[in-house]
């Protein structure tokens, strides 16, 4: 409790508390989010269950154009589901999809570069032209790339599989910069009196990585990561759209898009759209917190 | 000749006048520079800071005065209040600023621009960030002096290659077309210093101009200056901290401690003896080759921050020479002979 | 200076290579293309014909010199989709995926940087805020979704625009292009603004950030002690130093461009490169995969090398060597 009065009151917070921006847009994230893991619950429908779905119901408009039906507010697709419980369910999806892929390329970008930092030599160099070769390739290109030829190995994939080839393919191309800015920071730290001294008197490397390094690098990663969920939520869909992401099976929020794309010319046109509105609020919110805490944590605007 | 009243003590008898045109100058010569309680002022999340706090000065036209001071006193501050560059969030809060008997403190934007340059021109301290990389110095200075004078491109050049001869550098007219990276630092900070005076300014703000030069240039450069602003009737101020370049150079200089003047007055005078405490301990902090010594004299204690400066004269707590009154009241600059010293030592009156 | 290019070249190279090993991988790794192109009811003569027509009974490394000497040729064999060779069918898409990517470039040029200086010029103003609010809308965007309201809009509501295709095209020599006629221009309107807005947004975030940089160094300050007026400053020196380190990212960004263009092209159905590799990706159709992605980072390759020698141009500091006193 402490500790979060302290977070509170420190520069940051009260840049928090002071900027309505900020805390509206963490309001819609937490509610995004919110309603995306309860979706079991929160969500009129489930449009996954079979059994509910009735043809009859299927490509009603929204509940406030004539023909809609206040059962299905946002209206349904062309085999009857409900577009708003879709919605809460891709955008588990989505979320998912998003945070897992950062957290996996944050630790192992942060692995890397401490390591590179750290051992230097060699080590430092051969990571250093990996990730310049890495980084001169546009990200999505390399997505694709891991996501079609992991669905030229599992043509079949179950879902779950083909889930977790996608966050792979945006695990691997998101970790590069975490090991840059970690490798430039432990590089500092490491030539620091306090590190050298502490090596003097046997401390491992490992604690002193762990104790004095990672907390001093923590901030601009903190920054980084959290932008970069908005890019990751992107490219996951900006992939399943393409065909390579989640399965219609379990679709997140862009294959829900690719699919009501089909029905765009025929009128139909909140199939696709509703989706596209929970995708712009999720990245534009998570943007919004993103570009705030760079500002707080920079030193040199304070 | 005004008689000054402090307001805490108006029943005392009345301090001694300060009449500040009792340094150097003739009494009837208008100063080029008056400077008159200027107040400068940061407002942060944390209250109002006074960064300056009624700094009175003058300036004499031709004169080199120099300004000295410990990392803080609010040095460089006053040079950019002079010259209109405070950052923002910083302002002017108070007094005034009066150029050639103009006051330019309050003036806009646009009318600030034609007085920098042309009647005050500025140095800076790192010559290797002061000049633009991308263009070559001939440019630099061109668009300068053209921007100033009404001239044709081919005068303006005959005179940028005037200038750097002026400046010491050596083959000129071919060094013109050559970019800054290809100069060493001291031969930067002459081309620096040649655009300074490119528009002919009667007044130069020199901000620790050879900090960041070696030690074998420094004294080049100053010597340099001197003899450049000398031969143009221009005045100099000459912000540093370093006393040995204020003995050599200067005519007066103005002691700063904490925001504010702690005395003022003809060079050798206040080296070799100093009124105030606070710059008799400086000038007994320089090691003297010539005396035999255990240790650096030293003053107790540091400079206090903006936040926390001690009410009356912001040097009692350090003072050795303290009085019940230091605490309470301000010192205005009194006469303390030669020199002007804001410290109650020197009060007419034997107060207590 | 002559040692810094060949340095260079020796990257290129070794990227080319590595790109090269890599896509020859998919081929022996991703699938048997054989029992794709051939269904899974093929005799095993029929499977062991079209091995040795298409090489793959030879040993690993006899295979991956054959596929070096044959790609630096451009030949990448048949494509396993749609039979013809692979080298003319990226022949035929490349222009109209360079002519996108050339107007969405010079689109997002001419518009961002324009708004990147005033952003940087007029902080605090309402139109900047307007300006920084809109890019963090261009980034939250994804492309595909741009792509997909624009159309909504001007093609199925209004109808100003079409929405898919290339329209009329004039050939010149082998080049087919649509920037010569009313109609191609039509069509390439809305799939340059899709292509174009990330790139935007970029390139303004990018020049209001090293503005405001250039703009707090000493020599600006030093300028403004020198009286000079503020178009001077904002326009003769600032913008010129801003724009140097702006220019070579934007042209490093520019591979992000055509990589871009196959999202844009897949929603606007346009007969480019990018719309190949995707439906190349959905059939696991390596040879065409492994020919993009040699292309690509031939482009690659070039840009960089490309950009860095402007740099030289530029800067000064880079030109000329040794220091006079």
């Amino acid at each position: 409790m402490r500790r979060l009065q302290r977070i509170w009151n420190s520069d940051v917070g009260y840049s928090f508390r002071t900027s309505p921006v900020a805390m509206g847009a963490a309001l819609v994230a937490l509610l995004c989010v919110f309603s995306a893991v309860f979706a079991g619950w929160v969500a009129p429908h489930n449009p996954f269950d079979l059994a509910t779905l009735d043809l009859a119901d299927a490509r009603l408009p929204p509940a406030w154009i004539a023909d809609g039906s206040a059962k299905f507010v946002l209206g349904t697709d062309d085999q009857g589901r409900d577009i708003l419980s879709a919605l809460m369910y891709g955008a588990r999806i989505s979320l998912a999809v998003g945070f897992a892929s950062v957290i996996l390329s944050v630790i192992i970008g942060v692995a890397f570069g401490l390591l590179a930092g750290f051992l230097g030599g060699w080590v430092d160099a051969a990571l250093m032209r990996l990730c310049d070769v890495m980084l001169s390739f546009p990200a999505i290109l390399v997505a694709l790339l891991i996501a079609g030829v992991g669905r030229a190995v599992f043509p079949n994939a179950p879902d779950n599989l083909a889930l977790g080839v996608l966050i792979v393919s945006i695990t691997l191309t998101g970790w590069v910069q975490y090991a840059r800015t970690v490798r430039g920071s432990t590089m500092v730290e490491r030539n620091k009196e306090y590190v050298q001294a502490a090596r003097v008197t046997g401390v491992t490397s490992l604690r002193i990585m762990r104790r004095h390094v990672l907390p001093n690098v923590m901030g601009p990663v903190l920054v980084l990561a959290t932008i970069q969920v908005a890019t990751a939520i992107i490219t996951e869909a900006t992939l399943s759209f393409l065909g390579v992401g989640a399965p219609p099976t379990s679709p997140s929020l862009g294959t829900l898009i690719r699919i009501g794309n089909d029905y765009l010319f025929s009128g139909e046109w909140w199939i696709t759209i509703f989706p596209g509105l929970m995708l712009i609020i999720i990245a534009l919110s998570v943007n919004l917190l993103g570009d705030w805490l760079r500002d707080a944590l920079n030193p040199r605007l304070r | 000749m005004n008689t000054k009243q402090h307001p805490a003590s108006a029943d005392a008898p009345a301090a001694a006048p300060s009449d500040r045109q009792s340094d150097t100058m003739p009494a009837a010569a208008e100063p080029l520079l008056r400077v008159k309680d200027l107040v400068v002022e940061f407002p942060t999340r944390a209250g109002t800071l006074r960064a300056l706090d009624k700094i009175s000065f003058d300036i004499a036209p031709g004169e080199v005065l120099g300004v000295v001071g410990e990392s803080g006193a609010g040095k460089s501050l006053t040079g950019a209040a002079i010259i209109g560059l405070l950052e923002p969030p910083g302002r002017i809060a108070g007094g005034e600023i009066v150029l050639e008997g103009q006051r330019i403190d309050n003036l806009d934007h646009e009318a600030m621009r034609h007085i920098r340059g042309r009647r005050i021109g500025a140095i800076f301290q790192d010559p290797l960030t002061s000049l633009n990389p991308l263009y070559s110095i001939g440019r630099q200075l061109i668009e300068t002096i053209r921007t100033h004078l009404p001239m044709s491109e081919k005068a303006a050049r005959a005179r940028a290659i005037e200038l750097l001869q002026d400046t010491g550098i050596p083959a000129a007219e071919q060094r013109i077309d050559h970019y800054p990276h290809q100069f060493s630092g001291g031969m930067r900070q002459r081309v620096v210093i040649a655009l300074a005076l490119a528009a002919e300014p009667k007044l130069i703000v020199a901000d620790e101009p050879t900090t960041a030069l070696d030690v074998s240039i420094q004294a080049q450069i100053i010597a340099l200056l001197k003899k450049v602003c000398k031969d143009r009737g221009a005045a100099v101020m000459l912000i540093t901290h370093d006393m040995g370049v204020i003995a050599e150079t200067c005519d007066r200089v103005a002691v700063m401690y904490a925001g504010r003047i702690a005395e003022i007055g003809p060079v050798h005078e206040v080296i070799n003896h100093p009124a105030h405490p606070y710059s008799a301990g400086l000038m007994a902090a320089i090691p003297d080759i010539t005396i035999d010594r255990e240790n650096l004299h030293q003053i107790d204690g540091a400079m206090p921050r903006l936040n926390a400066i001690p009410p009356g004269c912001a040097f009692n707590p350090r003072c050795e020479h303290s009085m019940d009154r230091c605490g309470r009241e301000r010192p205005e600059l009194l006469a303390a002979g030669p020199t002007r010293a804001a410290c109650w030592l020197h009060a007419v009156d034997a107060a207590t | 200076m002559f040692a810094f290019i060949l340095r260079r070249l020796l990257q290129a190279v070794f990227v080319m290579s590595t790109v090269a090993f890599i896509a020859f991988m998919l081929f022996q790794f991703v699938g048997d293309p054989v029992l794709f192109m051939l269904g899974q009811d093929a005799t095993p003569e029929q499977v062991r014909e079209l091995r040795e027509l298409l090489g793959l009974d030879r040993s690993f490394l006899v295979q991956f010199w054959h596929f070096l000497v044959n790609s630096a040729q451009g030949d990448f064999g048949i494509s396993l989709r749609q039979g013809g060779k692979v080298s003319s069918l990226i022949a035929e898409r490349l222009p109209a995926t360079l002519e996108l990517a050339l107007v969405a470039a010079l689109l997002a040029l001419v518009v961002g940087v324009p708004m990147g200086v005033y952003a940087a010029l007029r902080r605090g103003n309402f139109l900047s805020q307007s300006f920084m609010m809109f890019s963090l809308l261009g980034v939250s965007l994804p492309t595909f979704l741009i792509g997909i309201l624009l159309i909504l809009v001007f093609s199925v509501w209004l109808g100003w625009f079409p929405s898919f295709g290339r329209g009329d095209t004039i050939s010149i020599g082998g080049w087919k292009s649509g920037l010569l006629t009313l109609d191609g221009w039509h069509h390439v309107v809305l799939p340059a603004i899709t292509l174009a807005i990330f790139q935007l947004t970029l390139i303004m975030r990018l020049v209001r950030a090293e503005m405001l940089e250039v703009l707090r160094t000493d020599y600006i300050k030093f300028a403004r002690a020198r009286g000079l007026s503020d178009r001077a400053i904002h326009f003769g020196h600032a913008l010129k130093n801003t724009l140097v380190p702006v220019m070579t990212i934007t042209g490093l960004q520019l591979g992000g461009l055509i990589a871009f263009a196959i999202i844009t092209e897949t929603v606007f159905q346009w007969p480019g490169m990018g719309l190949l590799f995707i439906q190349a990706v959905n059939f696991a159709d390596i040879p065409v995969m492994a020919a993009y992605l040699c292309l690509i980072s031939l482009i690659f390759v070039v840009i960089n090398l490309a950009v860095d020698l402007l740099y030289f141009a530029v800067d000064p500091r880079l030109r000329v060597s040794g220091k006079g006193h």
